[in-house]
């Protein structure tokens, strides 16, 4: 598949707005999951030191 | 052969995840970077669909891993009914939400490709009707967890409904399907999808098994952190590194 | 106490406490009757519009109507005791369960297939509608009380159970609700019913198999 430039790429032949709303999301999404993740971890961690003190 | 009681107990599982995490995403990054390779650069573009179908390569591998993860947590569910082990139900509470994740990415997907294809951003299709109610059903268990005070309590109720469900998601599916085709008629299908290049298999293959990595890493992550949540007075817990070394 | 006196020991006592709070009853017939009041109130009163909806409107009417009523499965049994009773009994469990869900059925479900005939006409469908529209219902409404039980025993205790079981039980009742309400939609259509029914008798057999034995090992989780 060649695309000749940066901005068709982008276009997407005119889906642009789709395909870049669906890869977007799931990036989005496989980004914040894991982060949510840490956040709990966290806090879990610091209510266990705090038990601990 | 492994020894796989030797790991049921989270005190020896924990760190066994630990070092799993970091190869599974690893894996996820690869296998994700290939498959996005293939879903712009190798698969050609269709005929009918020009781009917009590439779509697919999230939708259809999202499809597949929300009915894979709620599979895994049956299985899961019925080794913690059976065994009466922690880890089952930490193991199934951990893929819940992943598994919700991808049955709404599934749908967010459904409806971006369906609106420029088809002209309507909803279609009562079999499959996407069939996605919604896993939807549902992922909804339904976190629910039902939240509602129970006693986590083991949780654990079990929560294994007993996605056995439950489990058993009635072919039922739910072949009854759509039923109900599609009675009322649908000449109505086009969003599952009709443009005949499959080789390439596009290959892609969808590829994606889905980072996906799948993904989960594994998500869900180890998850599980590791539900650990520390319910064991925090005990004394793995309180030596384990992480802990000591953060205070 | 052999098997079948036992089922009809705890059929008995429910609908012995439900004659005495005879409001209940009327409730859920009540609330069918108001949804499918509100139908025509809500999208317009064109006779052929009606007719239209009518098998889907009136199976989703019976379907909330159920689902209304499966609080009373086990809360009742469950605040003064009597459940854990059960559970300690000698007798099978599943045989006590299947014996309360044969009452909420003739409590919540048989009132609508009786009262759907009048419905019905409120919808102007024809008469040998109405009778296939009350053989589905006839099938479809034990469904719903054996389904709805499982909901009803792994909610117990829990916080916000009226709206959990909602929404844990509405997936479950999805293929009732399409067997039943495309018999209807099938037979006004003249392709006749037959599958329909094939399938929502196929569904009943399994549940009435499964239903009472799931319902009981959830009921054990919610009571330890």
């Amino acid at each position: 598949m060649q695309w000749n430039n940066a901005s068709e790429f982008f276009a997407m032949g005119g889906y642009g707005f789709y395909v870049w709303g669906s890869f977007g999301l799931c990036a989005l999404a496989m980004i914040a999951e894991p982060l949510l993740v840490c956040q709990r971890r966290n806090r879990a961690i610091k209510q266990i030191q705090n038990q601990l003190n | 052969m492994i020894n796989w009681f030797k790991y049921s107990a989270p005190s020896t599982f924990y760190p066994l995840a630990g070092k799993l995490i970091p190869v599974f995403w690893t894996l996820a990054a690869l296998l994700g970077a290939i498959g996005l390779y293939i879903s712009f650069f190798v698969a050609p573009t269709d005929a009918q669909q020009g781009e917009g179908y590439r779509i697919i390569f999230i939708h259809v591998p999202a499809s597949w891993m929300s009915m894979f993860i709620y599979c895994i947590m049956a299985f899961w569910s019925l080794l913690g009914l059976t065994f009466n082990t922690r880890l089952s139900g930490m193991m199934t509470r951990a893929l819940a939400p992943t598994g919700a994740l991808f049955a709404f990415l599934s749908l967010w997907t459904g409806a971006l490709w369906g609106k420029p294809m088809w002209g309507a951003w909803w279609v009562w299709d079999a499959r996407l009707t069939s996605e919604l109610i896993l939807f549902f059903l992922y909804i339904g268990f976190m629910a039902l967890q939240a509602a129970i005070d006693d986590p083991r309590r949780a654990d079990r109720a929560g294994a007993l409904l996605s056995l439950v469900g489990v058993v009635n998601v072919p039922i739910i599916y072949f009854s759509v399907k039923w109900w599609n085709t009675l009322h649908q008629g000449a109505s086009v299908s969003l599952t009709k999808s443009p005949s499959m290049a080789t390439t596009m298999l290959w892609g969808m293959l590829t994606m889905a098994l980072a996906f799948w990595a993904y989960t594994i890493a998500v869900a180890l992550m998850r599980a590791r952190t539900i650990m520390l949540e319910r064991e925090g007075n005990t004394e793995w817990v309180q030596h384990l590194p992480d802990v000591k070394e953060a205070a | 106490m052999p098997v079948l006196a036992a089922y009809f020991a705890a059929l008995q006592r429910d609908l012995l406490l439900v004659m005495r709070r005879k409001t209940e009853v009327l409730t859920a017939l009540f609330f069918f009757v108001i949804v499918t009041t509100l139908l025509p109130l809500g999208i317009g009163p064109e006779p052929d519009l009606l007719r239209k909806i009518a098998p889907g409107a009136m199976w989703i009417a019976a379907l909330l109507a159920t689902l209304l009523g499966l609080q009373r499965l086990f809360a009742a049994d469950h605040a003064d005791g009597t459940l854990e009773q059960m559970v300690l009994s000698p007798e099978p469990l599943s045989v006590l369960v299947a014996g309360k869900i044969t009452a909420h059925w003739l409590v919540c479900g048989l009132p609508l297939v009786l009262l759907a005939p009048v419905i019905g006409l409120q919808f102007d469908l024809p008469a040998d509608a109405i009778g296939i529209l009350m053989l589905s219902l006839l099938i479809g409404t034990p469904l719903l009380s054996l389904l709805g039980a499982i909901g009803a025993a792994l909610t117990l205790g829990a916080r916000g159970s009226a709206l959990l079981v909602s929404l844990l039980v509405m997936p479950l009742y999805i293929p009732t609700l399409i067997f039943g309400a495309g018999a209807v939609e099938s037979y006004i259509a003249g392709l006749g019913a037959s599958g329909h029914f094939s399938l929502l008798g196929a569904l009943l057999i399994l549940a009435a198999a499964f239903a009472p034995w799931a319902t009981t090992a959830a009921l054990r989780i919610s009571l330890e």
